[in-house]
C-alpha cells in the first residue's frame, strides 16, 4: 500500500516528521518498505498563462508565446508542444530554473527566435512518462505560484508492505486509524454525504449466492460525461498510490478502492440486461475479460450476472463487454461485500491477482458498502456530471459475517508474553483499536470490529495488546527449561564427520542444486527416471536428481572454465528416487559423494606431478569406510555404470548391498559435460555408513609378530581383491595382517600374467610363534593360491 | 730406544694420524701385538727382578700416555667426521614443506555447524526432514489452508497439487510434534525452495528454524534466546529489535533485525509464538503447552557474517570463493 504522507495527515496529523511515522508504523507492524519524494528535485517552475501564442517564423513544429508568470514583464518562450495554444495554464520553468538531472533553463535562441524559459511537460518535471505535451492546468491555477508549492508536490510517498492478516489497512482509513490509535489522536474521515436520487430508475438485484455474497448494492448514474477529465488533485493522489489516471470513472473507483480500501466496479448500464443477478458460475461457462483473455468458469467461482449472461467475475475482475467505455452515458455502480472465502484462491486459479480480489480475499469491512457507494457517487457527479438514481440493496442479513466475540485472560496474557500488563492499560489499547471491551474479574470480554477479519481467538487479541504496548516494553528473559541430555550416540557417524573426513584429504565441500539439467541426468542415469519439476525456473534446473554426480560435475566444470584444474569436491544431501512405495511418492535418501579432477597433489619442487586416478579416490572412500571400523565389511567388484568408465569402475558392496559406485566419468560424457580430462567420482549412500562399531579392546600381544613376504605369479585377469578375500576366507593361523605391497609386470613374468608381492604378518597372542608354524601357515597358503588360482612362487 | 722416545714418536704419530685409519695403524704400530711398547713389555724378561716393578711401571705408564693420546685424538677424528658429515646434509629450510592438501566446509555448512552448536549447549536437538514434502506438513499444519494468501506468497514448486519442494523447515517441526510431547527443544536446518531467481534470491537456500514447546514458555524468553544468539552468532555489539510482523503459525509474531555499528536495521529471523492451532493440529494441548518458534535464513546470516555480497555465489561453488573459508 502506498499513499502520498501529505494525504494521510489530512486524516490524522501526528507531530512526527516522516521517518519518525515510517519507523512508528514499522514498530507496530505495519513495514514501512520506503520514503519516496513524490516528485523529483527541480524549482524555478511557476504557473503561467499563455497570453499569446503564434507560429514560429523559420520552424513548422515550433510556436513562439508570451507566457504571464506573474512577473512585470511577459516572458518569451519558444514551445514544440503540439497542445500549446493561448490561455492554456502551464508549468513554466523560468530563466534560473533547474529541472531534474540538473538540467538549467537559460535564455536562448530557438531558429533565431528568443526563448526566455520552457513550458514543461509532466515528464520533463520527472512526474511521469507521459510525452503528450505540455501540462494543462486548471483555469483557476495561480499565476506565478510555485508550481511544488501548486501541486504539494512537497510530499512523500509511504510504501507499507502490509502482512496477509491487516486487510483493514489497504485503504487510507484503516491506516489513519491505526496512526490515530498509536498517537491517541482522533482521526477526521472525509465527510461523506447521502446523494439524493434525482431520478428513480433502478436495477434489481437479486443474491442468488447469499453467503458468498450477503451485500450487494447498485445504483444508477445518468448522463455521465465520461470525456471529462479527472482533476488534477485526484490525478495527483492516485499517482502518489502507484496508480495511472485512465478515465474519470475508473480513477473514481480506483480512488475509492484506496480511500476506504473498498473495491467497487463501474458497468455501462446500457449494456446490462435485466436484474443483475450474484451467482455461481455455471460449470464451463466462459466469460471474456476486460483484459481480453476468455476464461472458462468453476462453479465456484461467483460471477455478476445479467439475466442473459455473466458480467464479471466478481470481486475480481470485470468482463469486456459490460464496462465502462468512452460511449458510455449511463453508468452501473457496484458496491459489494464477497466474503472471503468466496473469492480466496480463486484469481490466483485463472493467473490473475488485481486490486479488488487482493482486499476481497483478505477480507473487506462488510459495513462499507454504503459509504463507498455514497463516496463514489458523489465524485462521480462531480467530475462527470450526471444524475444519480436511488440505491438499490440487496442483503441477506443472516449470511453477513457475525462480529467475533472473545476472552482474554489476564493470566494467559501474562503468560504467553511473560510480562504483566496493567488492566487499564490493556481496556485502553483495545478500546483505541475499535474493539468493545467489557471488563470482567478474569480479563476482558471483547467484540470485534466489523473490520477486523484477523481477530477470532485469544491470541489474536495478545497479539494486538503486545503489538500497541510495544514489543521493544517487554523485556528479554533466559528461557528456563529442565536439564535434560540430548542421546548422543557414539556409534553414530554424522554427515558432517564424514566431510571432515574428506576435507582433511582435500576435499571442498560444494552445495549444489538439488534439481539440475535432465539431458546431463539422463546421459549419466539412463535407466533411473527422475521426478521432474513441472514449472522450474528453467529447463536447465528441472530435472530431482537421482545423484550428487551432475551437481559435483557441474562444479568442476564451471571452475575449469575458471582456469583451476586441480579439483576435489565433495557434499551431502538427498538424492530423489521415484516410487509409488514411498511417501508422497519419493524416495528421498542421504548421500555422501566426491569428484576429483587434474593433479593427484598439490606441485612441489621435490616430487614429480602426477594426475589424480582411480586408486587417489579409492584411497578416499576407504578412509570413509574406515570410519566404521569395519572397513573389512565392504568390497569393491568391478562393475559396469552406465556414467562411469566399463574399465575403471567399481560398485561397492557392504555384505551383499551395494551401498555405492566409484570410478572415472565415461570418457564419452567429458566433452558434453564440459569437463577437461579424466575425472573420478565416487557416491555412497551414507546411511550404509553412518554407523560405527563401537571399540571392544583387545589386549595386544608382547610377542613378536613375524613378516612372511610371497612373491605369486597369477593371470592378470585374477582381480587382487580375490586373492585377498581367498586368504582371509582359508583362516590363516595368526595372522593379524595381510598387505600387497607390489605389482610387476614385464621382463620376467610371462605375458598376461602378472606378479603380485604379498607379505603376510602373523603374531600369536600369548606366545612367540615356532618357525614350523609359521611354514605351515605360509605353506597353506602358498597350496591354495597355487590350487585356486593355478599361482606360482616366483624366483 | 728409549721409553721416552718411543713416546714421544708415538705422539708424533698420533698428532700426523688424520683419519681414524691412519689412527689405528699408528695404534697398532706402538700398542698391537708386535708393537713397540708391547715390545719392551716382553723385554722385561731380560731385566733382574729388582729392576722389573720400576721398568714395568714405567712402561704401563708409557702404554697408558700413549692410550690417552691416542682416545683423545679418536675422539677429535670423530668430531670432525660429524661435523663434516653434517655440514653436508644442510638443506635450505625455506623451500616451501610438503603440502597435503586441505580442503574445507561450505560456509553455509559453517553457519549451520556454528547454529546447531548455539542451540545444541541450550539443549536443542538438531532433526532433519524431507524436502519432498506434502500439503499437510508444508501448509495445512502451519495453519495455512488452502486459499490463505500467505501460500501465494511462497512461490512453490508443485510436482502435484499437493506435493512440492517444501518452501519451510517447518515441516520437521510437525513432524516431530506428531511424534513426541512437550518438552521439545529442536532445530531444523535444510535445504527449501521458492520459485524465484534474481540478485537476491536463489531458487534454493537453506533455513534453521527452533521450536522450543513447553508448560511455560513466554514472548519475553523468545526475545532472551534470539537477542543472546545473535549476539553470539555475530560476535560484536549489535542493536536487536523485535518488530511485530504475521506468520500463519505463530502468534504473536515478529521480525527480529539487527543494526551493527554505523549500519541500517536489516531483518535477519522471523519468530513468534506457536499458534495454538498448530499445536492443536498435531494433538499437543494448547491450554497447558506455549512455545515458541523461529526461522532464520542461513546464507542470509553468513552474507552478513562474513561479507559476501553476492548470494549466488554460494551455489557457484567456485573454489576461489570457497577456499576463502578453510
Amino acid at each position: 500500500m502506498k499513499f502520498s504522507e501529505q494525504w494521510l495527515r489530512t486524516w490524522v496529523n501526528p507531530a512526527l516528521d516522516s521517518v519518525a511515522l515510517s519507523e512508528q508504523l514499522s514498530m507496530a507492524g505495519l513495514e514501512v518498505d520506503g520514503i519516496e519524494p513524490v516528485a523529483e528535485v527541480f524549482s524555478g517552475v511557476v504557473v503561467g498563462e499563455v497570453v499569446k501564442c503564434w507560429q514560429h517564423p523559420d520552424a513548422d513544429k515550433l510556436q513562439v508565446t508570451e507566457v504571464n508568470v506573474g512577473a512585470d514583464e511577459l516572458a518569451t518562450i519558444v514551445c514544440g508542444a503540439p497542445n500549446c495554444r493561448q490561455g492554456l495554464k502551464v508549468a513554466v520553468a523560468t530563466v534560473g530554473a533547474v529541472l531534474p538531472g540538473d538540467f538549467k533553463i537559460k535564455k536562448a535562441k530557438l531558429r533565431g527566435q528568443p526563448s526566455h524559459g520552457m513550458l514543461c511537460s509532466s515528464s520533463e518535471l520527472g512526474l511521469s512518462d507521459d510525452h503528450d505535451g505540455i501540462i494543462e492546468l486548471p483555469l483557476d491555477a495561480p499565476i506565478g505560484m510555485d508550481y511544488r508549492e501548486y501541486l504539494e508536490l512537497n510530499d512523500v510517498v509511504l510504501d507499507v508492505d502490509l502482512t496477509p492478516n491487516r486487510a483493514d489497512c489497504l485503504g487510507l482509513r484503516g491506516i489513519a486509524r491505526e496512526v490515530g490509535v498509536l498517537n491517541r489522536l482522533e482521526v477526521t474521515e472525509p465527510e461523506i454525504k447521502a446523494v439524493p436520487a434525482a431520478h428513480d430508475e433502478e436495477r434489481a438485484v437479486v443474491l442468488d449466492a447469499p453467503a458468498a455474497c450477503p451485500r450487494y448494492l447498485g445504483r444508477v448514474v445518468r448522463n455521465v460525461n465520461v470525456s471529462a477529465s479527472s482533476p488534477l488533485w485526484l490525478q495527483e493522489r492516485l499517482r502518489r498510490s502507484g496508480v495511472r489516471s485512465i478515465d474519470p470513472v475508473v480513477d473514481i473507483t480506483n480512488y475509492v478502492l484506496l480511500e476506504l480500501g473498498h473495491p467497487m466496479h463501474a458497468f455501462d448500464n446500457d449494456k446490462l440486461a435485466g436484474a443483475v443477478h450474484v451467482r455461481m458460475a455455471k460449470p464451463e461457462e466462459k466469460l471474456t475479460l476486460l483484459d481480453g483473455n476468455e476464461v472458462t468458469l468453476q462453479n465456484d467461482v461467483l460471477v455478476i450476472a445479467d439475466e442473459q449472461k455473466p458480467l464479471a467475475m466478481a470481486g475480481i475482475f470485470g468482463g469486456e463487454g459490460s464496462g465502462v467505455t468512452e460511449n458510455t452515458t449511463n453508468v452501473f455502480l457496484e458496491s459489494a461485500f464477497f466474503s472471503p472465502d468466496a473469492i480466496a484462491g480463486r484469481a490466483r486459479r485463472f493467473g490473475l491477482h488485481t486490486d479488488a480480489s487482493h482486499r476481497y480475499e483478505r477480507g473487506v469491512d462488510p459495513e462499507l458498502q454504503r459509504t463507498a457507494m455514497e463516496r463514489a457517487t458523489a465524485l462521480l457527479l462531480e467530475i462527470c456530471g450526471g444524475e444519480a438514481g436511488p440505491i438499490v440493496e440487496a442483503v441477506s442479513v443472516a449470511h453477513l459475517p457475525e462480529a467475533a466475540h472473545v476472552t482474554l485472560h489476564a493470566e494467559r496474557l501474562e503468560r504467553v508474553l511473560g510480562i504483566r500488563i496493567a488492566t487499564e492499560e490493556v481496556t485502553e489499547i483495545l478500546q483505541r483499536l475499535g474493539f468493545v471491551v467489557i471488563t470482567t474479574d478474569s480479563g476482558w470480554n471483547v467484540t470485534v470490529p466489523t473490520f477486523r477479519f484477523d481477530i477470532s481467538i485469544e491470541e489474536d487479541l495478545i497479539e494486538e495488546v503486545a503489538r500497541i504496548y510495544g514489543y521493544h516494553r517487554i523485556q528479554a528473559a533466559a528461557p528456563a527449561a529442565q536439564l535434560r541430555m540430548i542421546p548422543r550416540q557414539e556409534a553414530q557417524l554424522s554427515a558432517g564427520g564424514m566431510k571432515r573426513t574428506l576435507i582433511d584429504r582435500g576435499y571442498q565441500e560444494a552445495i549444489t542444486y538439488s534439481f539440475v539439467d535432465p539431458k546431463h541426468q539422463a546421459m549419466l542415469f539412463d535407466e533411473t527416471a527422475a521426478l521432474t519439476l513441472p514449472f522450474p525456473i528453467s529447463v536447465e534446473m528441472s530435472s530431482m536428481r537421482v545423484s550428487l554426480w551432475p551437481g559435483l560435475i557441474g562444479a568442476v566444470a564451471h571452475n575449469q572454465k575458471r582456469q583451476q584444474q586441480s579439483l576435489a569436491f565433495c557434499e551431502t544431501g538427498l538424492r530423489f528416487l521415484p516410487d509409488e512405495k514411498a511417501e508422497n511418492g519419493v524416495v528421498q535418501q542421504p548421500m555422501v559423494a566426491g569428484i576429483r579432477a587434474g593433479k593427484a597433489y598439490p606441485e612441489h619442487w621435490s616430487d614429480g606431478e602426477r594426475a589424480v586416478d582411480f586408486y587417489d579416490i579409492k584411497g578416499d572412500v576407504e578412509a570413509l569406510l574406515a570410519l566404521t571400523g569395519a572397513a573389512h565389511a565392504f568390497r569393491f567388484v568391478a562393475d559396469q555404470h552406465p556414467a562411469l568408465h566399463p574399465g575403471q569402475s567399481a560398485a561397492i558392496f557392504r555384505g551383499e548391498k551395494r551401498v555405492g559406485y566409484v570410478g572415472a566419468v565415461h570418457p564419452q560424457f567429458e566433452k558434453k559435460l564440459g569437463l577437461n580430462g579424466r575425472t573420478f567420482v565416487f557416491e555412497l549412500e551414507l546411511d550404509a555408513i553412518a554407523k560405527r562399531t563401537v571399540p571392544q579392546a583387545q589386549p595386544i600381544s608382547k610377542y613378536p609378530s613375524i613378516r612372511r613376504d610371497l612373491a605369486i605369479v597369477v593371470k592378470d585377469s585374477i582381480a587382487a581383491g580375490e586373492i585377498f578375500a581367498a586368504i582371509e576366507n582359508i583362516g590363516v593361523n595368526h595372522l593379524v595382517d595381510l598387505n600387497l605391497f607390489d605389482v610387476y609386470q614385464g621382463a620376467g613374468v610371462a605375458e598376461g600374467h602378472r606378479s603380485l608381492a604379498l607379505s603376510l604378518t602373523l603374531q600369536h597372542p600369548e606366545r612367540t610363534l615356532e618357525d614350523n608354524e609359521i611354514n605351515t601357515a605360509v605353506k597353506a597358503v602358498v597350496e591354495m593360491l597355487t590350487s585356486e588360482f593355478g599361482a606360482t612362487l616366483r624366483e | 730406544m728409549a721409553l721416552s722416545d718411543i713416546v714421544a714418536a708415538a705422539e708424533a704419530a698420533v698428532a700426523h694420524a688424520t683419519t681414524p685409519q691412519e689412527l689405528d695403524a699408528v695404534r697398532v704400530e706402538y700398542m698391537g701385538k708386535k708393537g713397540q711398547l708391547t715390545e719392551q713389555l716382553k723385554s722385561l724378561g731380560k731385566l733382574s727382578p729388582e729392576e722389573r716393578p720400576a721398568a714395568g711401571q714405567a712402561i704401563n705408564e708409557a702404554k697408558q700416555r700413549v692410550q690417552e693420546l691416542i682416545n683423545a685424538r679418536n675422539n677429535e677424528l670423530k668430531q670432525a667426521e660429524l661435523a663434516q658429515k653434517l655440514a653436508a646434509e644442510r638443506i635450505d629450510v625455506s623451500l616451501p614443506g610438503r603440502r597435503a592438501q586441505l580442503g574445507g566446509f561450505h560456509p553455509v555448512t559453517k553457519t549451520i555447524q556454528r547454529i546447531e552448536a548455539f542451540f545444541g549447549d541450550l539443549g536443542f536437538r538438531t532433526v532433519e526432514g524431507p524436502e519432498v514434502e506434502d500439503d499437510f506438513h508444508n501448509f495445512d499444519a502451519l495453519n495455512i489452508p488452502a486459499n490463505h494468501p500467505a501460500r501465494a506468497d511462497h512461490d512453490t514448486f508443485y510436482f502435484t497439487p499437493t506435493t512440492m519442494l517444501r518452501t519451510q523447515t517447518s515441516g520437521v517441526q510437525i513432524r516431530t510434534m506428531e511424534q513426541e510431547q512437550p518438552p521439545l527443544r529442536i532445530i531444523s536446518p535444510g535445504r527449501v525452495y521458492r520459485n524465484d531467481y534474481d540478485q537476491t534470491h536463489t531458487p534454493m537456500f537453506h533455513q534453521v528454524e527452533g521450536l522450543m514447546v513447553d508448560t511455560d514458555v513466554s514472548f519475553t524468553q523468545l526475545k532472551g534466546i534470539l537477542e543472546d544468539f545473535l549476539v553470539n552468532f555475530f560476535e560484536e555489539e549489535l542493536e536487536v529489535r523485535f518488530r511485530p510482523s504475521y506468520f500463519p503459525f505463530t502468534e504473536p509474531s515478529a521480525e527480529v533485525d539487527v543494526r551493527r555499528k554505523d549500519c541500517k536495521w536489516l531483518e535477519v529471523l522471523g519468530c513468534g509464538m506457536v499458534h495454538p492451532s498448530v499445536l492443536q493440529a498435531v494433538g499437543i494441548d494448547s491450554e497447558k503447552y506455549t512455545g515458541f518458534a523461529f526461522g532464520m535464513g542461513v546464507e542470509r546470516l553468513t552474507m552478513l557474517r562474513y561479507g559476501v555480497n553476492d548470494l549466488r555465489a554460494f551455489f557457484e561453488n567456485d573454489v576461489r570463493f570457497l577456499k576463502q573459508f578453510n
